[in-house]
């Protein structure tokens, strides 16, 4: 019996307010547990799509049931990770982390708890008591993470997260997120600019054309979880790596 | 080391040179014109001579100038929390501000004796008067200025208009909220004392530094109106230090005005 989706979108239309179509037509169903990347030129409508899975903005045209329901009602399933850390300068690192579960009304203990689960996934110990100002741009995104985390979301809205990070810490943390994904086990939607990231994360890229924002191809990538450095070195993983480089510079010349 | 040791020795280094320049600008002046400057020794003398009356006026100023305060930082924080909910609200509320702002102390002093009477209650609201623009202006505009991706944060997980105001704003708003404070704080101790010279009382209490500065002027006491213009000054340092070290409690851990950047 196959497994009803967890996100499904239907000839999805969206326009904001009268302006024009940003995105025309999607069609995009995920099965729980798929990481799904997002890439095309930008405007296409990534951000776009992840603001109608989050219910923050009403379609125009089609249909979009999310975990069952529409995405208003599902909006505790989800939990997002923006490029900007977005962590509020006068709270520890502690109370950031429990800031998105605070909100939700979760008690004390129940956040403690989660929270140094969380802790524990995106490896930040003994920064507790440290504020923003004191951590380095990775860290600042591991508390982002975790932040995150702590909700142990169904679904996992990722837009560019790692995009203002250096290339080493963006390839450690894209190998402790599959870590992470191990453990918790949700569905990942994870804009990005970067197609090594995309190929190295997901079993399935979504390269998407602009004017109106549409699906231009998708990609699988097959190569078995867990992924290490040693995938990076792979023929493979180069050959799929050029290809989407490939199709993402076509949509991009027209 | 270097810099802490710098910062102590060299306002010093300014005070010495001016008290210097001081003494020797009334050492020029001819016999009969020296009364216009007292040297410090002399107004220090003066400060002792009349310290019962001065210590119950700088107590009497220094009630009208917290009460005033307070007044100002509860109101204006509660009228910023409304401007900051809509620029309409703004826009048609904020030309009355700047005409409450613009009103000549010397010509509401009158009015408000008329209303309240003069003494305490008036001085309180002059002080108020005084303190409340600034207060207002950089509380709505901390609290209109909070980081973009943090709203949508809050928005993301479905935080509750309280919640966005009283989790994320205000916290937001805080280093701008400092800003207004220390611009009051040195505005309070000087609105009390021109409430008090415009619209003073010496019926109960006295009345404060303002009311003692006439009396001492209408005595030809020189030397005592100086040390009355230093008295007010001393206030201000309190009041200016008092908010140095809230603001410090309240924003040292975390923002970074108080962490240099430059090495
Ligand atoms: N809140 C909004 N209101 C109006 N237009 C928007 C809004 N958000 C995005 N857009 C427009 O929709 C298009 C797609 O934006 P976005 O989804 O952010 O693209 P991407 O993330 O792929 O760069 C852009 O042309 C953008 O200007
Ligand atoms: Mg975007």
């Amino acid at each position: 019996m196959p497994v009803p989706p967890i996100v499904a979108f239907n000839h999805v239309v969206k326009r904001y307010g009268d302006g024009p179509v940003v995105i025309d037509g999607i069609d995009l169903t995920a099965a729980p547990g798929d990481f799904i990347s997002l890439i095309g030129p930008s405007g296409c409508g990534k951000s776009t799509l992840l603001r109608l899975i989050a219910g923050l903005s009403p379609l125009t045209g089609g249909s979009l049931t999310v975990d069952g329901r529409t995405p208003e009602d599902a909006a505790a399933e989800l939990a997002f990770v923006f490029q900007e850390p977005t962590l509020l300068p006068w709270l520890t690192v502690a109370h950031n982390i429990e800031v998105a579960q605070q909100l939700r009304g979760v008690s004390a203990a129940d956040r403690a708890t989660a929270r140094r689960r969380a802790v524990e996934l995106v490896r930040l110990h003994g920064r507790d008591s440290a504020y923003p100002r004191q951590l380095s741009g990775g860290q600042k995104m591991r508390v982002s993470l975790a932040r995150a985390l702590t909700l142990e979301p169904k679904i996992l809205l990722l837009d560019e997260p790692f995009g203002a990070l250096d290339e080493m810490t963006r390839e450690h943390l894209n190998e402790e997120l599959l870590d992470i994904r191990e453990k918790q086990a949700w569905t990942a939607f994870f804009v990005t600019h970067s197609v090594a990231e995309a190929v190295f994360l997901s079993n399935r890229i979504i390269v998407m054309s602009a004017n109106p924002g549409r699906i231009h191809r998708e990609v699988r990538v097959d190569f078995p979880y867990p992924r290490t450095e040693a995938t990076r070195l792979s023929r493979p993983y180069h050959d799929l790596v050029a290809e989407v480089s490939g199709l993402l510079r076509s949509v991009e010349n027209t | 080391m270097r810099r802490p040791f710098l910062n102590i020795l060299l306002p010093l280094g300014t005070g010495l040179l001016m008290v210097a320049c001081w003494y020797a600008v009334r050492h020029a002046l001819s016999e009969d014109l020296k009364f216009l400057l007292p040297t410090p020794d002399e107004i220090w003398a003066a400060l002792q001579a009349n310290s019962e009356s001065l210590s119950r006026a700088t107590l009497n100023t220094s009630k009208g100038a917290v009460l005033g305060f307070v007044l100002a930082v509860v109101v204006s924080f509660g009228l910023a929390l409304i401007l900051s909910l809509s620029h309409l609200i703004r826009a048609s509320l904020y030309p009355y501000l700047m005409i409450l702002q613009m009103m000549p102390i010397i010509v509401i002093a009158p009015i408000l004796v008329l209303w309240v009477g003069a003494g305490l209650n008036s001085v309180v609201i002059i002080t108020f008067l005084i303190c409340f623009f600034p207060l207002v202006v950089n509380t709505t505009q901390g609290l209109i200025s909070t980081d973009r991706n943090l709203v949508e944060l809050f928005r993301m997980y479905r935080a509750t208009r309280w919640q966005e105001t009283f989790w994320l704003r205000v916290p937001a708003a805080l280093p701008y909220f400092f800003t207004g404070l220390r611009i009051a704080a040195v505005l309070a101790p000087i609105g009390a004392l021109v409430g008090d010279y415009t619209a003073g009382s010496s019926a109960g209490d006295g009345g404060g530094l303002g009311f003692q500065a006439i009396i001492y002027s209408s005595q030809a006491k020189y030397s005592a109106l100086f040390a009355t213009a230093a008295v007010t000054c001393i206030l201000g340092f309190v009041f200016a230090g008092a908010v140095n070290i809230l603001s410090w409690l309240a924003l040292s851990k975390w923002h970074d005005s108080y962490h240099r950047t430059d090495n």
